[in-house]
């Protein structure tokens, strides 16, 4: 078992004739992703490397029966390329884009309530269950299949720490890059539940940074309803405050968002939090021990 | 982005939002001459100083002349002297314009502010009879004394909510009307522009029974400045560090901090962890810079250069960890880099992920003096040693 994505999963790639949409469809095709379709309007009727290209998500959904769509339209687009997945009811909507207006976003959450589509991102590099399907950005090869859930705010810190769990032969049940956005499609606490539920998965690796309090619902979802162990981190310590960490939803405002609450917050709900991202394999590993 | 008090109530006033009649002025002549005119029909003209930092008040940035002889002995007290407020840290900022506006008879000062909230993941106006005071400070003493109306973005924001605000202020109810149409105007100058913050601290009720922003603060969302050249055209770049700017014209995100060693990561979450993992082993970073996930060798070149242009470096950590991106090509940047800028300081270099083999190769055998390592935490001890 996994979450959110498997081996049946069939995807489509909203602006897959542009430079990012077809390298990363050939390196999710060389990885096994079962892809089905793209979407490009104005390109129907044509094909990257022998998949169909629609001009609409509507009938590339009808005509490939795709239940997820990942999305490298640029951000001006990104928010109406996301609605329009919605909108044809797509079961999973991964969204790779960074830098979309956050007021665009706002919209979107607000198209999205009642509808049973899952947006996960925007600004992430997307979700993997190793060696059965990779939606989004990721290198495939330092993942392995195994028993770790990840789940994260970060690019590069959440290969980091799959690297470790790699290396540590404890690898993982599934991946999912929540996005570094202020409003976003999928929350921590969403995906812990899903995690929570999941046989394969055995503990979880939660990687958080400054801003907003994403962390801390989670930190309450972890105390009340978790019983698998969690292994934290947070990044910026050392940020300072009122400025924007590169991620548009990193940034300490008005005082509030700092690590400092945040692993405090973690510590108090029973998370295991690591001072050092060097230190994330070793602490799944005591983490897993105490359990037994 | 952040535009200046005087940028904000031009663009404000556009959308209908009162604002005191007044105009900048970059000479204490032509404060002067501005004050002249505004005194014609009023007794007191007041000189703002103008900085993107708030607490100018207190720090002596914000004076009410009587006469225009006094309005320009205070623009020139201020125009090319730097000015100190909380804000602005110890080193202060040096103005470079005035704002000189008319006076006002104050009744009762207010607060008014929008921002997006996360958690709601909606735009909320934030009301307070506490007016004058920073928000922050009310809201960790008197939370209670902050209405919020939540705007849903398919209707904006509705009459009611602005009454609703406007009773829960205590406002008069002859004064009910202009409130709301106050409230309205800046909700869409908000969204038309794709403002990031809003704040209006003080609005003020007036004497004679008006509404004025009295000082305004306007923050925008970076990703949607594409599409509104007029606020693209507001930045100045005299407030922001040139370190900064250079990098933003490499799209390079970077932050100047305090400290002597210098970063350069790709990925903004792995960008923070170094700089943590530096404190961690007792050193202090010089900066936050993230080359992004596809950085290829002009940018490296560039990030190296900003680094090179800080003089506080005694240190240098570059930590990438390549995915799509291959260690092998970046290690090619990295020396191309150091060829072309040249390096003082001990260099600290940390591959992991897609070729790393070839990437650390390629390192060792270019002949320069670099110090490898393979571990995060290996690579935050040695740079900080090498620092000591």
């Amino acid at each position: 078992m996994s979450i959110l994505v498997n081996k049946k999963t069939k995807v489509i790639c909203q602006g897959i004739t542009g430079e990012q949409g077809t390298f990363h469809t050939r390196q999710m095709v060389a990885y096994g992703t079962k892809m089905v379709g793209g979407v490009t309007p104005g390109k129907g009727g044509t094909n990257v490397d022998g998949i169909p290209v629609f001009d609409t998500v509507d009938e590339a959904v009808k005509k490939t029966d795709a239940n997820a769509s990942v999305i490298y339209v640029p951000a001006a687009f990104a928010g109406d390329a996301i609605m329009e997945a919605v909108d044809a009811g797509v079961e999973l909507v991964i969204c790779i884009t960074e830098g979309i207006p956050v007021l665009d976003m706002v919209k979107v959450k607000r198209f999205m309530g009642g509808k049973k589509s899952r947006l996960i991102g925007p600004n992430c590099p997307g979700v993997i269950t190793p060696e059965e399907c990779k939606i989004g950005i990721m290198p495939g090869h330092i993942h392995k299949a195994g028993r770790i859930g990840v789940v994260s705010r970060s690019g590069t810190l959440t290969y980091e720490a799959v690297d470790q769990l790699t290396r540590l032969d404890l690898g993982q049940s599934t991946c999912v890059g929540i996005g570094g956005d202020p409003v976003n499609g999928t929350n921590f606490v969403d995906v812990l539940e899903m995690f929570a539920k999941d046989k394969k998965t055995e503990a979880v690796v939660m990687i958080g940074e400054i801003g907003g309090t994403a962390e801390e619902e989670a930190a309450d979802f972890v105390k009340n309803k978790m019983k698998k162990p969690v292994i934290g981190y947070i990044a910026g310590v050392t940020a300072p405050k009122g400025k924007r960490m590169g991620h548009a939803g990193a940034i300490i405002s008005g005082g509030k968002g700092t690590a400092a609450e945040k692993m405090e917050a973690m510590k108090r709900a029973g998370i295991k939090v690591c001072n050092s991202p060097a230190d994330i394999g070793k602490t799944v590993v005591e983490g897993l021990k105490k359990k037994k | 982005m952040n535009i200046h008090e005087y940028q904000a109530k031009e663009l404000l006033s556009k959308y209908g939002v009162p604002v005191p009649k007044g105009r900048v002025a970059f000479t204490a002549d032509e404060a002067e001459e501005t004050a002249k005119g505004i005194l014609k029909n009023n007794s007191v003209c007041v000189v703002k100083a103008q900085i993107h930092a708030g607490g100018r008040g207190k720090a002596g940035g914000v004076k009410l002349a009587r006469s225009h002889s006094e309005a320009r002995q205070y623009a020139e007290g201020m125009l090319g002297k730097k000015l100190i407020t909380h804000q602005t840290g110890p080193e202060g900022k040096e103005v470079k314009k005035v704002l000189i506006e008319e006076g006002c008879q104050i009744n009762r000062e207010l607060y008014l502010g929008m921002v997006v909230d996360r958690a709601a993941q909606r735009v909320v106006v934030m009301a307070s009879s506490e007016g004058g005071v920073e928000i922050e400070e009310v809201a960790a003493k008197n939370p209670e004394k902050i209405l919020k109306e939540y705007v849903d973005p398919a209707v904006g924001l509705i009459p009611f909510q602005s009454r609703k605000l406007a009773f829960g202020l205590g406002i008069d109810k002859s004064l009910v009307n202009k409130t709301v149409k106050f409230m309205d105007g800046l909700y869409k100058a908000f969204t038309e522009t794709d403002a990031a913050m809003a704040e209006i601290n003080p609005l003020v009720i007036t004497k004679d029974g008006n509404i004025l922003a009295l000082d305004a603060k306007m923050g925008f969302d970076d990703n949607g400045l594409f599409r509104h050249k007029e606020v693209h055209d507001m930045r100045d770049l005299d407030e922001e560090d040139t370190k900064e700017i250079e990098a933003s014209r490499h799209s390079l995100n970077y932050v100047a901090l305090d400290g002597n060693i210098g970063c350069m990561v790709n990925g903004a979450g792995l960008a923070m962890a170094t700089m943590d993992i530096i404190k961690l082993y007792g050193g202090m970073p010089a900066n936050f810079l993230d080359v992004g996930g596809g950085a290829n060798k002009e940018q490296v070149t560039a990030a190296f250069k900003i680094l090179m242009s800080d003089s506080k470096v005694k240190a240098v950590l570059i930590n990438i960890f390549g995915g799509i991106m291959r260690c092998d090509i970046i290690a090619e940047g990295v020396i191309a880099a150091v060829k072309e800028v040249g390096i003082k300081v001990p260099l600290v270099v940390r591959l992991q992920g897609t070729n790393v083999e070839l990437g650390r190769k390629i390192l060792s055998e270019s002949g320069l003096n670099i110090i490898t390592a393979e571990k995060m935490d290996e690579a935050g001890e040695k740079v900080v040693k090498a620092t000591r």
